[in-house]
C-alpha cells in the first residue's frame, strides 16, 4: 500500500473465539495497584 | 470505531475492533473525516469535493481504494460484535488474592489510601492461622486455575515477615495436594528489607513491588517516617541490592507523581540511573481536596510530561538504553485475549482481599467499606450476590465505557477508583480515563516508531 502501513496484525476479534481460559495473572497483581491497565498483560494459554 | 490522533509527524488511526494499527498519510487522514459507513466501494463524490482544494481527484481516490481494501478486510471500521461475549461473563472461580498481611506500616506516606497503612480500620498484623485459612479459601474456590496469585500487602507486610514466611511454605506444601502452582508477590517500602529477608523474597516471590517515589526531595516529600525523616537514603540501597540478586525475576520499582513532581518524568530517568530497568510511576489517586492531588486542571501538563517520557524513552532506546516503564508497554500482538479485556482486573470476582481479621474485599482498596464486605475466612462466609455483581461489570455494562476508544486497553478501568470517585463502579473516573488514553496514545506511538525502523 502507497498511502497507509498496518503495523501489527489486528487479531483481537480472533483472541474472543478462543480467549477466556483464565490463565493468565489478575491485572492489578502486576505493578499497579491503584490503576487498571490490561494491554500490557500476557496471554498463558500456550 | 476508530480512534485516529497525531503524533508529532506521525498519523496514527487505530481500529477499536480490531485491534488495527495504522499509520496513514495526511490524505487518508482527512478522508477519514467524510467516510460514512457502510463504505461503498468507489469513492463518493462528496469525498472528492470536500478534499479537493487540498489534494488531486486522483490520490483521493487512490487513497480511498486503500482505505477501502482495510475495510473489507475487517481492519477498518470493523465491527462491534463483542456482546455476545460480554452476556456470558459470569462469576468465575477466584484465583488471585490479596492478603494485608499487616495492617500497619512504619512509614506515614502522605497520599496513602490505607490512610497511612491501617485502612481506617485500627493497626493489626495477620495471624498465621488465618493467612492459612486464606490459602485453604483461595484452593478451594480456584476451580480449574492452576495458576494461583498471592500478593503480600499492607500497610507493610515486612513488618509481619514470620507470617508471610510461614504462608508460604503452607501453600507450598498443599499445591502439591490441589495441583496448583502459587505465585507470591510481595509490595514493600524497604525499610526492613535485611539479606535474609531478600534472599527470601528472590527465592519464593514471582515479583517484588519496590516503592520508591524517584528523586530524594520528591521520594521524602511524601514518603516519610512518623518522625517526619525522609526514607530515601535507606531504602535505595536496599532496593539496588534486592534487584542485583534477583537475575532475571520480574520486580517493578514502583513510584506515585502527585501534583507536586509534575515533572515526574525525572523521576523515572533518575530510578534508571540508579540501576533499575523495570520501572512504574504512576498518578496518586486522591480526593481533589488534598493538597498533592491531580485535578483536570494539572492534566495538560501531565499531558506534556507524557510527551516528553515518550522522546526520551526514544531517545534512550536509539543510544542502544532500554528500560520499561510498565505504562507504555503494550504488547499489539500478543496481549491478552478479548474476553480478559471485558473485565480487566477481576476484583471482586477472580480477586479478592483479605484483611488481618479475615474479612472478605473485592479487592485491597474495598478494604474497610462495610457495603463492600463480601465475607469473612474465619467464619466461612462469603457473599455470592457481590462476586456475581462483579462479574457482570464489564466494559458492556459500563455506559461510558462501551462507546470509548480506549475499552479494550483499559477494559473499565479500576472498579474501586470509580466507586470511590465516580460514585459507582460502574461510572468513569475521569482523570483515570484522561491519564489512561493519553498513556495509551504515547505507547501506541512508540509502537509505531518502533515499527517503521525495523522496515
Amino acid at each position: 500500500m502507497k498511502h497507509i502501513k498496518t503495523i501489527n496484525a489486528a487479531n483481537l476479534k480472533k483472541t474472543a473465539e478462543k480467549g477466556g481460559c483464565g490463565k493468565c495473572q489478575a491485572s492489578c497483581q502486576s505493578a499497579c495497584k491503584t490503576s487498571c491497565t490490561v494491554a500490557n498483560q500476557k496471554c498463558e494459554n500456550k | 470505531m476508530i480512534h485516529k490522533y497525531k503524533y508529532n509527524d506521525m498519523n496514527i488511526v487505530l481500529d477499536v475492533h480490531s485491534g488495527g494499527v495504522h499509520i496513514v498519510d495526511d490524505i487518508s487522514y482527512d478522508i477519514l473525516d467524510y467516510i460514512k459507513l457502510p463504505m461503498t466501494e468507489s469513492c463518493p463524490e462528496e469525498i472528492v469535493d470536500n478534499l479537493m482544494q487540498k489534494y488531486s481527484s486522483e490520490e483521493i481516490i487512490s487513497c480511498y481504494d486503500e482505505l477501502y481494501s482495510l475495510y473489507k478486510d475487517k481492519i477498518l471500521f470493523s465491527e462491534d460484535d463483542y456482546e455476545k461475549f460480554a452476556k456470558y461473563s459470569v462469576a468465575s472461580p477466584v484465583k488471585a488474592m490479596c492478603l494485608l498481611i499487616s495492617q500497619d506500616c512504619n512509614l506515614r506516606c502522605e497520599y496513602c489510601f490505607a490512610e497511612t497503612g491501617d485502612f481506617g480500620m485500627g493497626r493489626s498484623l495477620m495471624s498465621l492461622e488465618t493467612g492459612r485459612k486464606a490459602i485453604d479459601f483461595l484452593l478451594e474456590n480456584s476451580g480449574n486455575r492452576e495458576n494461583l496469585e498471592l500478593d503480600f500487602f499492607g500497610g507493610e507486610p515486612l513488618m509481619n515477615f514470620d507470617v508471610v514466611k510461614g504462608i508460604v511454605e503452607y501453600a507450598r506444601k498443599k499445591e502439591k495436594d490441589y495441583g496448583k502452582h502459587f505465585r507470591f508477590t510481595v509490595t514493600t517500602n524497604g525499610l526492613l528489607l535485611t539479606d535474609d529477608k531478600i534472599d527470601f523474597i528472590n527465592k519464593e516471590m514471582s515479583n517484588v513491588v519496590l516503592s520508591i517515589d524517584g528523586r530524594k526531595c520528591v521520594n521524602d516529600k511524601m514518603r516519610h517516617r512518623i518522625d517526619g525523616s525522609g526514607c530515601y537514603d535507606t531504602i535505595l540501597e536496599k532496593f539496588q541490592k534486592t534487584v542485583k540478586l534477583r537475575g532475571d525475576k520480574e520486580y517493578y520499582v514502583r513510584g506515585t507523581y502527585t501534583k507536586y513532581n509534575l515533572d515526574f518524568s525525572e523521576d523515572v530517568f533518575h530510578l534508571y540511573e540508579q540501576g533499575f530497568d523495570q520501572i512504574s510511576v504512576e498518578p496518586v489517586v486522591a480526593p481533589e481536596t488534598a493538597p498533592y492531588a491531580l485535578t483536570e486542571n494539572e492534566l495538560p501538563e501531565i499531558f506534556s510530561e507524557y510527551d516528553r517520557l515518550t522522546e526520551r524513552l526514544l531517545k534512550n532506546d536509539k543510544e542502544g538504553k532500554h528500560f520499561n516503564f510498565f505504562h507504555f508497554m503494550l504488547d499489539l500482538d500478543q496481549g491478552p485475549c478479548a474476553i480478559k479485556r471485558l473485565r480487566g482486573c477481576g476484583s471482586g470476582n477472580e480477586y479478592v482481599a483479605i484483611s488481618p481479621n479475615g474479612d472478605i474485599y473485592p479487592c485491597h482498596q474495598f478494604v474497610g467499606i462495610d457495603e463492600w464486605k463480601m465475607g469473612n475466612i474465619n467464619e466461612g462466609t462469603f457473599n455470592n450476590e457481590i462476586k456475581d455483581y462483579f462479574a457482570s461489570a464489564h466494559i458492556y455494562t459500563k455506559n461510558e465505557c462501551k462507546n470509548c476508544w480506549a475499552k479494550f486497553y483499559c477494559s473499565g478501568g479500576c472498579n474501586a477508583n470509580n466507586y470511590i470517585y465516580a460514585g459507582d463502579v460502574h461510572n468513569a473516573y475521569k482523570m483515570s480515563c484522561e491519564i489512561e488514553k493519553k498513556r495509551l496514545e504515547c505507547a501506541i506511538y512508540i509502537k509505531a516508531v518502533k515499527a517503521c525502523e525495523n522496515q
